[in-house]
């Protein structure tokens, strides 16, 4: 008697949101399954991955990252061979020279960096602020407007600031909007309800509901995806159908098994090898949960994942 | 499959005694049928009765044990399929493959490395847990036996990927007391297969082309009368691998099918043979979803760091904060002179806060007082966290050991710095900001 296979079939699916122009324009969402299950239906749209670039230019002592961007010296060069990465479907670009504890750079510098980025670029182009409430609240609208039809992916809009995020990006400007919460399905939802009551379409929403690295209570990051896909596919609840995107790199390669030197560490070995494995499994891990797009930086973590995502579609 | 109630009603006796404290028997078995009472309390069960229920009311999932002593590992025996609905039980365990393939310096180079990763996390050992001793077709048995000797001298629990009985047969007389899996029952050969385990008393684990063979092996070794199995889910390709470990977790969770209700085997080694950063990444993807065993071909302190890790998080019991150990954390080459600082002992807080400790440069004692695993403002709530829990423990065990009387409290518990300075007399208490993020340059102005 052989096996008998019993599909699960949702009768609701995760939104398709489309980033980017033009023949290089990707799709996120749009499966109706938990991630890869292809045995229950196929998966709409592959999960996507983005390269990670700073204003900052290439501030990174991982020889691997820097010899990738060898020859780059303008943010608009390193972008332009960001995109060339085997593997990477989009840039995304952090302001994090905004920050005001940090460099603090003007909001004009920052929106110069922001054009050089989309001149040079002709994949699809997500923005990160710099992580600072106020400064964010005031960059990221103009992001969005500097941006006019470039269909570009506006990160992040939170609770603090939806209202003037949200407005530029999704309804002035036509882009789409990042919703950022904090590792938590409840969270994440409220966020969702009142930015479509704001007036934002819901299918113009991508969820970045936190992460963490692996061991770093990565528990709260699988069970925040797994019941937020649970809700949008059993229950058919249409606040928590966006697809999610996750910021892997900056999380893995901040966190002390990425950074400790050699000379401190010397049985764990090489740098660049722990902040590879990091970053890998750390993607790997927020994949099998749910998320339809990772974040990563190295040019070696890209190549895995694509292969990975590849090898499982 | 669960049984209905009159499915067991037909079990009882029919005579409406009451001694079960129910009016009639129908009215029992209902209650039988929705777990509310024990089949047991009916004094008149037949035998044949209580087994056939047992066997009906008896877990999804098998619990299996392998290996002896330290290197002893309780696989299966879940219950739900996503963390949240209840919590995980069993954790993924890692192997590192040595094969048949390998010539001998590769093979003991190998022998050598995986022993190398052994360190502790927030309490608990972290190392290689078995050794895979793959047997090729057509391979020495000789030089098989040899090298499962040499894997079993490591003390891991091993596990023998072999097909061939007559080889299994050799390879279990040298290692069969540490309580192996044998890894290599197939349609094909399952009969001899199953001999040789139930000889040895080892575990079988069960292959095949695709589920259709595994699930009709499996129901056969069954009807054999072996329930002691892991099944290999690896198959020929990673999404192979993936659908089979999802689908027969599921089935035995979601649909009851106890045919599947068993530990499953990946092995990344195969399927992503020599590509290091692919077998990492899956090793990743089968913790998340549903590997009991991952077996790779290497695993070094960078993969393991992170792996472990995961690992240790995906296996927590949601219910249960994660704890770190009370006590006094030197950080950054920290003295008896050094600062001190204090704060909670849930996991989460810990490794953020000692990570920005750590990122500052600033020499410190990080001083973690048993606050029931909550965090900073869930414990001062909660009263685990107050200027009597702060002053008690440093009293009783800092005073002694550090000269500095200088401690930075958290800034989520601000007021109780008032409080803490009148119990601990000689103490300069220092309000550190509201996140861990700002600490490093707080460190830095402080120690300016």
């Amino acid at each position: 008697m052989p096996f008998n296979q019993k599909p699960q079939k949702f009768n609701a699916s995760i939104n398709t949101v489309e980033i980017g122009c033009g023949d290089k324009a990707i799709k996120l969402g749009g499966e109706c399954t938990f991630p890869f299950y292809t045995f229950d239906a196929p998966m709409e749209n592959a999960p996507k991955i983005g390269v990670e670039v700073s204003d900052l230019g290439i501030a990174s002592n991982i020889p691997g990252i820097q010899k990738f961007y060898e020859g780059a010296s303008t943010i608009g060069e390193i972008a332009k061979k960001a995109e060339t990465m085997e593997g990477a479907d989009f840039v995304c670009l952090r302001l994090e020279g905004g920050d005001p504890n940090g460099e603090d750079k003007s909001i004009d510098e920052l929106i110069e960096v922001v054009k050089e980025v989309a001149e040079a670029v002709t994949c699809p182009l997500v923005v990160e602020g710099c992580k600072n409430v106020e400064k964010d609240t005031e960059l990221l609208p103009k992001v969005a407007e500097v941006l006019q039809g470039k269909n570009a992916l506006v990160m992040s809009a939170r609770e603090e600031n939806y209202k003037a995020v949200g407005a530029a990006a999704g309804l002035a400007y036509n882009q789409k909007v990042g919703a950022e919460s904090a590792v938590d399905i409840n969270l994440a939802k409220q966020l969702n309800v009142v930015m479509t009551q704001l007036g934002v379409n819901g299918q113009d929403i991508v969820m970045n509901v936190g992460s963490a690295a692996v061991g770093y209570g990565f528990e709260y990051v699988v069970s925040t995806m797994d019941r937020i896909k649970g809700a949008a596919l059993s229950q058919n609840d249409n606040m928590l159908q966006m697809p999610i995107i996750t910021a892997v790199a900056d999380e893995a390669w901040s966190v002390k098994e990425a950074m400790a030197t050699e000379e401190d560490m010397p049985e764990w070995g090489p740098l660049e090898e722990r902040g590879i494995s990091m970053e890998v499994q750390t993607a790997a891990a927020v994949l099998a949960s749910g998320s339809d797009a990772v974040i990563l930086k190295h040019p070696q973590s890209v190549a895995t994942i694509s292969k990975m995502i590849k090898e499982l579609m | 499959m669960a049984l209905t109630g009159i499915q067991i009603f037909k079990m009882t006796p029919k005579k409406n005694c009451k001694e079960c404290g129910c009016p009639t028997c129908m009215a029992f078995a209902m209650k039988v049928a929705q777990g509310a009472l024990e089949i047991s309390k009916c004094p008149y069960m037949s035998d044949e009765a209580l087994a056939e229920l047992s066997e009906a009311t008896a877990p999804p999932m098998k619990t299996i044990k392998v290996g002896t002593g330290e290197g002893e590992y309780t696989l299966g025996g879940e219950t739900v399929l996503f963390r949240h609905e209840k919590t995980f039980v069993s954790k993924t365990r890692y192997a590192v493959s040595i094969c048949t393939c390998m010539d001998d310096a590769a093979v003991d180079a190998k022998i050598a490395e995986l022993q190398k990763v052994d360190y502790d996390r927030i309490g608990e050992r972290m190392h290689v847990e078995m050794v895979y001793v793959n047997y090729e077709e057509g391979a020495d048995k000789d030089r098989y036996v040899e090298m499962v000797k040499k894997a079993a001298a490591t003390g891991k629990t091993l596990i023998l990927g072999c097909k061939d009985p007559e080889v299994a047969k050799a390879a279990l007389e040298v290692c069969k007391d540490g309580k192996p899996v044998l890894n290599g029952a197939t349609a094909a050969n399952y009969a001899a297969m199953n001999d040789l385990a139930k000889e040895a008393g080892v575990v079988l684990g069960v292959c095949g082309a695709d589920l259709n063979e595994i699930y009709d092996t499996v129901a056969a070794l069954e009807k054999a009368g072996n329930k002691n199995l892991v099944i290999d889910a690896t198959g020929s390709s990673v999404k192979e691998a993936y659908a089979n470990a999802v689908q027969i977790r599921r089935a035995a969770l979601k649909d009851q099918d106890r045919t599947f209700g068993y530990p499953t085997i990946v092995n990344t080694a195969a399927i992503a043979h020599g590509d290091r950063n692919l077998q990492q990444a899956l090793a990743s993807l089968f913790t998340v979803k549903y590997g009991s065993i991952v077996v790779m071909e290497t695993l070094d302190y960078a993969e393991a760091l992170p792996l472990f890790g995961l690992r240790q998080n995906v296996f927590t019991d949601p219910q249960k904060p994660m704890k770190v150990e009370p006590g006094i954390y030197a950080l950054n080459g920290a003295d008896e002179n050094s600062l001190c600082l204090t704060t909670v002992d849930f996991a989460l807080t810990y490794f953020v806060v000692s990570g920005e400790l750590e990122r500052s440069g600033v020499p410190c004692n990080l001083i973690i007082s048993d606050a029931g695993g909550l965090s900073v403002l869930t414990a001062w709530a909660a009263g685990k966290l107050s200027s009597t829990s702060v002053a008690t423990y440093i009293k009783e065990n800092v005073e002694d050991k550090v000269k500095c009387r200088k401690l930075v409290i958290p800034g989520k518990v601000a007021v109780l710095k008032g409080d803490i300075e009148a119990k601990l007399p000689g103490w300069e208490v220092i309000v550190a900001p509201l996140e861990a993020v700002q600490l490093v340059k707080f460190l830095k102005d402080l120690t300016a």
